[in-house]
């Protein structure tokens, strides 16, 4: 029998702003364990919560940018359910009015665009953090507690693992390059928690599901749906039941681990939360919110490729993180040639930061220096191979490239006369090799090319070198 | 509506988070019961088309500038924390 | 003769002066408190530094121009105090002490009142009688044996028993107005959003508001003046000026149109209560202003309506009552048992009991049947009352059914001890603001007149009750 995988995706991102959705608090990542705490995030008794501009703002902006209508009136409510990282055991967030809904993206699997749509966009709070630190217990810190996320529920769109990692590879992208979220998932300011069911090829009734968590990364989504599939269908050609179960994947033993068996729905008593008012996202804000979203990679793909001539292939690659993409911008803001901008970009730059603990953020070679550097190579004065050694020198000590170039003496030698002079020396020493020149014996050519870089240390400008080569050879 | 029997006032009590007795269980089904046949009386209101009120102000888009106030220090989470380890709030396992 | 007995105003002047000092003030309080508390439990806690502090202000005195500078206040337990454990009557808060201050004590404490103690209340405010504090009862100073009303009794029997010039309590549905009736005080529930709930232990938050409680409509006036007014911390706080309502104070209520609501003399109102408030209105009509009978045909509904919506938001807002981070944690093994048995330990029945309703009525399959019900039902409740306050100043009637009843006389039976909230449910269903004044005795217990205003016109109420203050001699002291 031939079976059919469907896979619907939730994605919650923790939204970038300075402080908590509901109070003062810093929520930067990192801190020591409850020191960034309020009686507000713990739930103390007779505190109340106030929104944070900020974060309506960049889930309105999540809103847009995955193409979903905005909500003109929304408002908050509470998710009531017993837990040690949730202080007031209710969640604040949005039941029946998500501040998004109705989206979608476009992905690209194995060569074809496919659109994935999106059921809602809505905004809540996080959760503290627990921590399993003895065999009868666990501990609780509430620096977390109260971080703005937005939670994108897809539907149940993907008919393959390999669809929900493209699915998540683009969301994560547009995230980012919004500026609405670090989406990193071994911070978790990105989590996923993927559902996944099989049936017969066309049956219209979907299958019983399973319910993947704790992904920590989009390689541990893809196996951890990949053996979920297989699990599904094995079972279901063995003539099994299927149970609606929980699970984690366990990388080390690298499988599906059973958290907990689901018993029917949960009962969270949603109601409209008393302590907020209603949110009314008129036109005036929300053009003012989307005036403001920085460009999105699809539409700078479109942009590299009309304003700079550049390849498909080459705008995808370089808008593949707004960082890379920013810096390739920079330099060609500082007057490189583009394509000069975006080899090296692609190249050396990525390169190097692929080896090293280096970011955009800490590199020494600065859109400024990567464009005096490409200014030395295509006005001539160094070559290609000495521009490496130059860039390394950048890398590593932060040098000015045309103070290094003139101090290491690694300017190329361009001087015509010399040239052509050191040319005919050569030839004049060896008579012979003229004649065999000239008899049609180009590959003799080496040596003479070979003398002048000796005498000139390697540092003869080899096109032009080439040039005069031919040249003086067609006065003998 | 339904009126309430020991079984539903079990899980209430469940979802609710409290221990109960089955002498409570039997005290509260009874007071329950009565409670909701009082409320029996809202059946009697025509609320064909009418808007629940939530908020009785007409007050919208109360928002805070995202500026970072202090912190409680440290010790106050401590101090009023039933239990404490080296930082954080303890707790007794969760079992799944 | 208490020095209590000036009142605001004349104490002010009297603080100023340096006649009488800010220590002299505590020391009353307390002396008071020694002597009758015994009798009556209105506080759980005491301020131990108060007599320090107000040693400290003695000398600030003479150039202070706050009207609250140095006056003793006592703060219903459900209103957190930074450093003094506040317990909302609940065994599970019985160590809990507050890491800030609720923003009506910062202003009060801003405004040079000195808090001397925390007040006894039903446990989380819920209850009529008091007698559902886990610690003790509240008794009613005019009669011991028997209530004072609730929840906030213990703020109405210390303002009654001249163990505080003032008090502040809250209302969800009667909780002010109700034991203020009792004991003889007045007693106001300000306009939902006009006094900020920050710090205020939260019952059912789109019901909830501070008030204060005092011996005069004059004292009313000037505690409101110090407490209302937006605050950045409660979103559901009114855009609202600090205002003086002691100005509205003019004695005059001539052409002033008064609606009587013929449900609020209805079955279950007592005889002696009707005859009180007739009275009453009759010396309203004297002094100038017109009375009509009106209908709010939507009062019969407000009781269970109240119970359904208020239940609900409870057994969210007591849910972080877990045990986890504070308050009392039950021995358990397992997580589970620590948040049931917390739970259960740290709560009393009918605490227990409406956490039950409303977990009931907002679960899956009852919503819409519960609560989406209720909340539409309020939109038609407060749809009478804006009704009636387009063609009316204020309206008018008894406060509570009957005068305090005897201590145990109703604990057993739910039903029948809501019906003492009865007059009182729909105005905070309504949002709008209540005073209740003492309207003279029945069988030696005091009566409360109840004025319901507008939305934020706290100003034509407290006018109105000043008047009808005026006429009738004003505040008395129980013989304790």
């Amino acid at each position: 029998m031939n079976f059919e995988t469907v896979i619907g995706i939730e994605v919650h991102a923790e939204l970038k702003t300075n402080t908590k959705i509901f109070c003062g608090c810093s929520r930067e990542y990192g801190a020591e364990t409850n020191t960034q705490t309020c009686p507000i995030c713990l739930g103390h008794p007779g505190v109340l919560p106030t929104l944070n501009e900020k974060a309506v703002e960049l889930a309105v902006r999540a809103a847009m940018a995955l193409n979903c209508q905005v909500a003109d009136e929304t408002k908050f409510d509470r998710k009531n359910y017993f837990y040690p990282d949730t202080p007031k055991a209710y969640q604040i967030s949005q039941f029946d009015k998500p501040i998004g809904f109705d989206g979608y993206i476009d992905a690209e699997v194995d060569g074809v665009t496919k659109r994935f749509r999106i059921e809602r966009v809505h905004l809540e709070e996080d959760a503290g953090k627990m921590n399993h630190t003895g065999e009868n217990h666990s501990v609780v810190d509430f620096n977390r507690t109260g971080s703005p996320l937005i939670e994108i529920v897809s539907e149940a769109d993907m008919r393959s693992p390999k669809e929900a990692v493209a699915y998540l590879e683009r969301l994560k992208e547009v995230l980012q390059y919004a500026d609405i979220s670090d989406v990193k998932m071994e911070e978790g300011s990105l989590r996923c928690d993927c559902n996944i069911s099989v049936r017969p090829y066309g049956q219209e009734k979907f299958g019983t599901k399973t319910e993947l968590k704790n992904l920590n990364s989009f390689g541990n989504v893809l196996k951890g749906l990949e053996y979920e599939e297989d699990r599904h269908r094995k079972l279901l050609l063995s003539g099994g039941v299927m149970r609606q179960e929980t699970l984690r994947f366990d990388e080390a033993g690298k499988k599906t681990v059973l958290m907990r068996v689901k018993e029917g729905a949960s009962d969270y008593r949603y109601f409209p939360e008393p302590d907020l008012v209603k949110l009314v996202l008129d036109n005036d804000w929300k053009e003012a919110i989307r005036a403001g979203i920085p460009e999105l990679p699809d539409a700078r793909r479109v942009r590299y490729q009309e304003a700079f001539g550049l390849s498909p292939y080459d705008a995808k690659i370089l808008t593949t993180t707004r960082e890379t993409a920013e810096y390739f911008e920079a330099v060609v803001a500082e007057g490189a040639d583009a394509k000069a901008a975006a080899n090296w970009t692609m190249g050396e730059v990525q390169g190097h930061l692929n080896k090293s603990d280096d970011t955009f953020e800490t590199l020494k070679l600065t859109p400024v220096k990567l464009t005096a550097l490409i200014g030395l190579i295509s006005d001539g004065t160094i070559s290609s191979k000495i521009a490496k050694q130059v860039f390394q020198a950048i890398i590593d000590e932060g040098v000015d490239p045309a103070a290094y170039v003139e101090e290491k003496g690694l300017a190329q030698i361009s001087d015509e006369g010399l040239l052509r002079g050191l040319i005919n020396e050569s030839f004049d020493a060896h008579p012979e090799v003229v004649e065999e020149l000239k008899g049609g014996r180009d590959r003799k050519k080496g040596f003479v090319i070979g003398q002048v870089m000796k005498k000139t240390k390697g540092m003869a400008n080899p096109t032009l070198l080439d040039e005069l080569f031919y040249d003086e050879l067609a006065k003998r | 509506m339904a009126t309430i029997n020991e079984e539903q006032v079990r899980h209430v009590a469940h979802l609710a988070r409290l221990a109960v007795t089955d002498g409570e269980v039997k005290q509260f089904t009874e007071q329950l019961e009565k409670i909701l046949e009082f409320a029996e009386q809202l059946n009697e209101l025509d609320t064909t088309g009418v808007e629940p009120t939530t908020h009785v102000l007409d007050l919208k888009n109360v928002l805070r500038k995202d500026e970072v106030k202090p912190s409680l220090p440290r010790s106050e989470v401590e101090r009023l924390a039933p239990d404490w380890e080296d930082g954080q709030v303890r707790v007794p396992a969760v079992f799944e | 003769m208490s020095l209590f007995e000036h009142g605001v105003k004349k104490l002010h002047t009297l603080v100023k002066d340096g006649e009488v000092k800010v220590s002299e003030l505590v020391k009353e309080s307390f002396d008071r408190i020694d002597k009758v508390d015994g009798k009556i439990g209105a506080f759980l806690a005491l301020n131990e530094d108060a007599f320090e502090q107000a040693k400290r202000m003695d000398d600030l005195a003479k150039s202070e121009g706050n009207p609250l500078f140095g006056l003793p206040v006592g703060v219903k337990d459900n209103i957190v105090t930074k450093g003094m454990t506040t317990t909302c009557g609940s065994q599970f808060l019985s160590n809990f002490v507050p890491a800030h201050d609720a923003t009506v004590v910062e202003r009060l404490h801003e405004a040079g009142a000195v808090t001397i103690g925390k007040l006894n209340m039903d446990e989380f405010a819920m209850g009529s009688s008091n007698e559902n504090s886990s610690f003790k009862p509240v008794r009613n100073p005019w009669n011991t044996k028997h209530v004072p009303g609730g929840s906030s009794g213990g703020s109405a029997a210390a303002v009654a028993a001249g163990e505080v010039l003032f008090s502040l309590g809250s209302d969800t549905g009667g909780s002010i107005r109700q034991p203020a009736a009792y004991c003889g005080v007045v007693g106001m529930k300000p306009t939902y959003g006009l006094v900020s709930r920050f710090g205020l232990v939260a019952f059912a938050s789109s019901l909830d508001q501070i008030g204060p409680l005092t011996r005069t409509v004059e004292d009313n006036a000037y505690v409101l003046s110090a407490i209302a007014g937006h605050c950045d911390m409660d979103s559901t706080s009114a855009n609202v000026e600090p205002t003086d309502y002691t100005k509205a104070l003019t004695g005059d209520i001539k052409g002033l149109k008064i609606a009587v609501p013929k449900e609020y003399f209805g079955e279950g109102v007592t005889e002696g209560v009707k005859e009180n408030i007739r009275a009453a209105i009759a010396k309203l009509e004297s002094l100038g202003a017109t009375v009509d009978e009106v209908s709010l045909p939507h009062s019969k509904y407000a009781l269970a309506t109240y119970y359904l919506l208020a239940s609900s938001e409870a057994s969210a807002n007591l849910a972080r009552f877990d045990g986890i981070r504070y308050g009392v944690r039950a021995e358990a093994e397992n997580l589970e048992d620590v948040f049931k048995l917390s739970r259960a330990q740290g709560f009393g029945d009918e605490v227990k009991r409406r956490i039950m309703l409303g977990t009931y009525a907002l679960s899956s399959g009852y919503y819409d049947a519960y609560y989406k019900k209720a909340q539409q039902a309020r939109t038609l409740i407060k749809k009478d009352f804006d009704d009636v306050l387009s063609k009316y100043d204020v309206i008018v009637g008894p406060t509570a059914p009957s005068p305090a009843f005897a201590l145990g006389a109703q604990i057993d039976d739910p039903v029948t001890m809501y019906v003492n909230d009865i007059l009182t449910i729909p105005i905070n269903l309504a949002g709008v603001p209540a005073i209740s004044v003492p309207a003279g005795l029945v069988d030696g217990l005091p009566v409360g007149l109840q004025i319901i205003g507008k939305h934020f016109d706290e100003a034509t109420i407290l006018r109105a009750a000043h008047a009808f203050e005026l006429a009738t001699g004003g505040f008395q002291l129980p013989k304790l």
